[in-house]
């Protein structure tokens, strides 16, 4: 039976090791943030990190993932106000907020990379994410916004840490 | 029996009782969602205040409204919250939302039964929430008198408070329902009665408030029909045939599929609903089994009457029926337009068409089935309960009175899940392996079993006067006809020339604004469209090819006549008889989108262009004036770069500024979508593109600038999920065709299509 060590817990699966891990930390683990879009890596509704790649969980199998860190959006942040979910409320980003989860994780694996992306930085990162709403604007603009905050944080503390 | 089916019965489909059931009396055991985990019991508790059906008041002072209207990324439960806070007077803080389940107490006020489309919602649900809201407040608020010992006439009520200024005594809504002493009721003459307020003194209404499902959507919380889990369950993956319909199962071999671990069953469908033909669904104790199951089955098919068919031979089957004077029926009929061609100083003809697109909402279809006791509960997310229900009840072979729908949030819906195809496996599997049971469809099902957009066929013919004056139009539009495949007679539209019903949902649209004394629409079903390729409503509907074919024919017109295109369509807008009021307003906001987008006012480089459309979608009675103006780049190449979309609408009122913006938005990148990047095609029966490989919506690197004008000039709110979709296309076209003179006149718009035109 494979364990996975995901959102900082260690959980055993009673799934074999070919199945996704998608189905697997749906159905399993009954964590159903992570979405099923497409079943071929050609949506991004599944998007998770593995040891904080941003990787789409329908094309990788429990096998992959064997002593690898998981993250969901469950384990994105304790209490759900990362500066991207923050963002994605301030924006109003989601209609039916199906593809959200996924566009948040990989928006994540871009922003923890680079602090300061340019519009076509994040254009080019985030393409493989469909939203059917086509709300890619806001999501744009949130992840302009969450990556301002991050720095202005990051500043912050860095600033304070002298004293 | 529980209350919902007791329910059930016909007469609940009185209008009056059912939209305005206010008081005590009225208050009904709202079925709850205490099957799914992670959603609340919505069952009321006693003590609930519930001064309508709409909404309940709980004595902590939260206020639950009842959503009867699928939400599918359009917000509506969220609006229809925000209709009752405005008179009920409550803080929005204290405002909470649930979806309503199938009981017939939550149809639509107007429509009578649960179906969400159209851009119907806010409209027609606006008065019975206004009214629902403002009976609370006036029960919350004599209530208040009493237990205060003042006249209600003095008391003021504002963010769940009611205050009585000269003595300074308050209340909460929440001391207020604690005290019981809200008991009023209304019946439906003194519901009618209530002074509603007037837009000056609006606070909510107009205000962009935090939507309330918007953070269940950003961790992860939200449930869709996808997310049910059911104590017991097993999961259904389904086999669908090569053909899209007519196919029949001979032989299923599970040998193969009886070595998978946690296969249970395979069932093949016993569909008397004719929903579905061919499919089998292997069912397993995880979805990942019943997938490789699924995979292992040996399925041999009858492929049936359409296995030979393909595009192709839709469009000309198409072609042969518009050629015959006796097909179809009229859908208007004004003047006699081929006496005036024969008298017009020039006429110009034009054959317009559009593919099958599908859906695709990034949801795939699914829906889980649990038999418990006498009643069928279904989880799914649906636009149409009321007749999904019966479908399912079909599928189970007992009465839908029987049948509880749990509604969910839709992954989108786009006018895909008006259909309840995705119940009949679950319901089948369920009964077969007596336990509840989820089916999901892959990708390549969802796509394969799309109730698509019909391919189109139109062909418009237009007469000009020597004084360059429009006096005729006839036009064809031949289709399979989405809402005839319903059944349902009240969704069918007398003809014009008494030929029996016609399919409105096929021509609405083309029955424009413009003054045209000559005026003919003929709606000719394609019969083998209709069976081989069974059509759905997709986002928009008609609207997304009729005016295709008019918007881009006025600006042929133009063209010939030597006018400007904006300038040629102001002068049709001129508000003559039945155009009254509606032309003026669609002038307006033509004129809005050119003064936005600048539109006559720049030199463009060369290979630029603008183009512009203007629409009265979705039909002609509950219109959105909406227009585009479209600014291209046209490559030598042919290639075709939106470089910036401007939209105007005028709303009449709009609840939610932020939420308007939004789904315009949505909605134009929906037209561009559907104008440039979305194709699908049919051969030997079946549907080609399975992914979003060969099947490809627009993304993020695609999306241009999209700015947009709200017009909210104080008339009655006007819906707003779909009228954006269809002007984008032909102003995109008439963009093409002022920046290179290539007309394109088949959707979606492709390099070559632009290039052979160029050169012709």
């Amino acid at each position: 039976m494979p364990t996975l060590t995901i959102n900082g817990r260690s959980l055993s699966v009673d799934a074999a090791n070919d199945t996704p891990l998608l189905w697997a930390i749906r159905e399993q683990l009954q964590m159903t943030g992570t979405k099923f879009g497409c079943g071929a890596g050609l949506c991004g509704a599944c998007t998770v990190h593995v040891n904080g790649e941003a990787v789409r969980s329908c094309q990788t199998m429990l096998s992959d993932v064997a002593g690898k860190k998981i993250t969901t959006i469950e384990g994105l942040s304790a209490k759900g106000d990362h500066p991207l979910q923050k963002a994605w409320i301030a924006e109003q980003v989601p209609q039916c907020g199906y593809c959200q989860s996924g566009q948040i994780m990989q928006a994540a694996s871009l922003l923890a990379k680079n602090p300061n992306p340019t519009k076509e930085e994040v254009v080019a990162h985030m393409d493989g994410n469909l939203c059917r709403c086509m709300t890619y604007s806001r999501i744009q603009k949130a992840i302009m916004r969450a990556a301002s905050e991050m720095r202005t944080a990051s500043a912050t503390s860095s600033e304070r840490r002298p004293t | 029996m529980n209350e919902h089916v007791k329910n059930a019965t016909p007469e609940t489909t009185d209008l009056s009782r059912r939209s305005f059931l206010v008081g005590t009396a009225a208050t009904g055991l709202v079925l709850g969602y205490a099957g799914v985990p992670g959603i609340e019991s919505a069952a009321a508790a006693p003590a609930n205040f519930e001064p309508s059906v709409w909404y309940a008041i709980s004595p902590d002072g939260l206020v639950t409204v009842t959503c009867g209207k699928a939400d599918m990324g359009q917000h509506i439960a969220s609006t229809l919250a925000q209709i009752v806070c405005e008179e009920l007077g409550a803080k929005w803080s204290d405002m909470r939302v649930q979806l309503a389940s199938n009981d017939p107490k939550f149809n639509d006020p107007v429509l009578g039964a649960q179906i969400t489309g159209g851009s119907w919602s806010t409209m027609m649900n606006f008065e019975a929430m206004s009214r629902a809201g403002a009976a609370g407040r006036i029960a919350l608020t004599e209530g208040a008198a009493a237990a205060m010992g003042v006249p209600a006439s003095e008391l003021v009520v504002r963010d769940s408070m009611i205050v009585h200024p000269k003595s300074k005594k308050q209340m909460s809504f929440a001391d207020v329902v604690k005290s019981g002493k809200a008991t009023k009721t209304f019946t439906p003459d003194e519901l009618k009665a209530i002074k509603l307020k007037s837009p000056d003194q609006y606070t909510m209404i107009g205000v962009s408030v935090p939507q309330l499902d918007i953070p269940s959507k950003t961790n992860g919380t939200a449930k869709y029909g996808i997310d049910v889990m059911l104590p017991g369950m097993v999961y259904g993956a389904l086999v669908t045939p090569p053909v899209r319909f007519g196919a029949t199962v001979k032989s299923v071999d599970d040998s193969a599929a009886k070595k998978v671990p946690g296969f249970i069953k395979a069932v093949t469908l016993d569909d008397k609903t004719a929903t579905t033909s061919g499919w089998v669904v292997a069912v397993a104790s995880t979805y990942a089994n019943a997938k490789k199951a699924a995979q292992a089955l040996k399925i041999t098919y009858d492929a049936g009457p359409n296995a030979k068919l393909s595009s192709e031979s839709l469009l000309d089957e198409a072609k042969r029926l518009q050629k015959l004077d006796d097909s179809g029926q009229f859908f208007v009929k004004d003047g006699d337009p081929n006496a005036a061609f024969g008298s017009a100083a020039k006429v110009v003809e034009a054959e317009y068409t559009t593919s099958i697109n599908i859906h695709a909402p990034l949801e795939p279809m699914n829906a889980a089935a649990e038999f418990k006791a006498d009643i069928l509960h279904i989880y799914s997310g649906n636009q149409f309960a009321t007749r999904s229900g019966a479908i399912a009840a079909g599928a189970a072979g007992i009465d839908p009175k029987f049948v509880v729908m749990h509604q969910m949030w839709l992954g989108g819906g786009f006018g895909r899940r008006l259909d309840a195809d995705m119940m009949i496996p679950a319901v089948q599997a369920a009964k077969a392996v007596g336990k509840p049971v989820k089916v999901i469809y892959s990708r390549e099902n969802d796509m394969t079993m799309d109730f698509s957009r019909p391919l189109t066929y139109q062909k418009v013919k237009a007469g000009v006067d020597s004084d360059g004056k429009l006096i005729a139009i006839s036009h064809d539009v031949v289709s399979a006809w989405p809402t005839a495949r319903w059944g349902i007679p009240d969704f069918l539209t007398p003809s014009v020339d008494k030929k029996g019903p016609l399919d409105s949902f096929t021509v609405n649209g083309a029955d424009f604004f413009y003054t045209v004394p000559n005026h003919y629409v003929r709606a000719i079903k394609n019969e083998l469209a209709h069976n081989a390729t069974p059509s759905g409503q997709l986002r928009s509907v008609a609207p997304g090819w009729t005016f295709w074919a008019v918007e881009s024919m006025i600006d042929e017109i133009a063209a010939a006549t030597g006018k400007d295109p904006a300038q040629f369509r102001i002068s049709l807008l001129d508000g003559a008889g039945k155009n009254d009021g509606g032309a003026q307003r669609l002038r307006n906001t033509l004129l809005a989108a050119m003064g936005l987008s600048g539109y006559g006012t720049k030199q463009l480089p060369k290979g630029e262009g603008m183009g512009v459309a203007c629409v009265s979608s979705q039909e002609r009675a509950t219109a959105s004036w909406t227009a585009c103006v479209a600014h291209v780049a046209v490559a030598p190449s042919g290639a075709v770069t939106v470089k910036k979309l401007t939209v105007a609408t005028d709303v009449g009122t709009q609840v939610h500024p932020d939420n308007v913006r939004a789904q315009v938005e949505g909605a134009a990148l929906w037209g561009l979508s559907l104008a440039m990047y979305e194709k699908a095609t049919l051969k030997d029966g079946g549907i080609e593109q399975t992914n979003f490989d060969g099947y490809t919506p627009l993304r993020m690197s695609q999306t241009p600038e999209v700015a947009i004008a709200v017009i909210a000039n104080g008339e009655k709110a006007t819906g707003v999920g779909e009228p954006a979709v269809t002007v984008v296309a032909p102003a995109i076209g008439n963009a093409i065709f002022n920046a290179t003179g290539a007309r394109v006149r088949a959707l979606p718009i492709t390099a070559e299509a632009v290039k052979a035109s160029m050169k012709a």
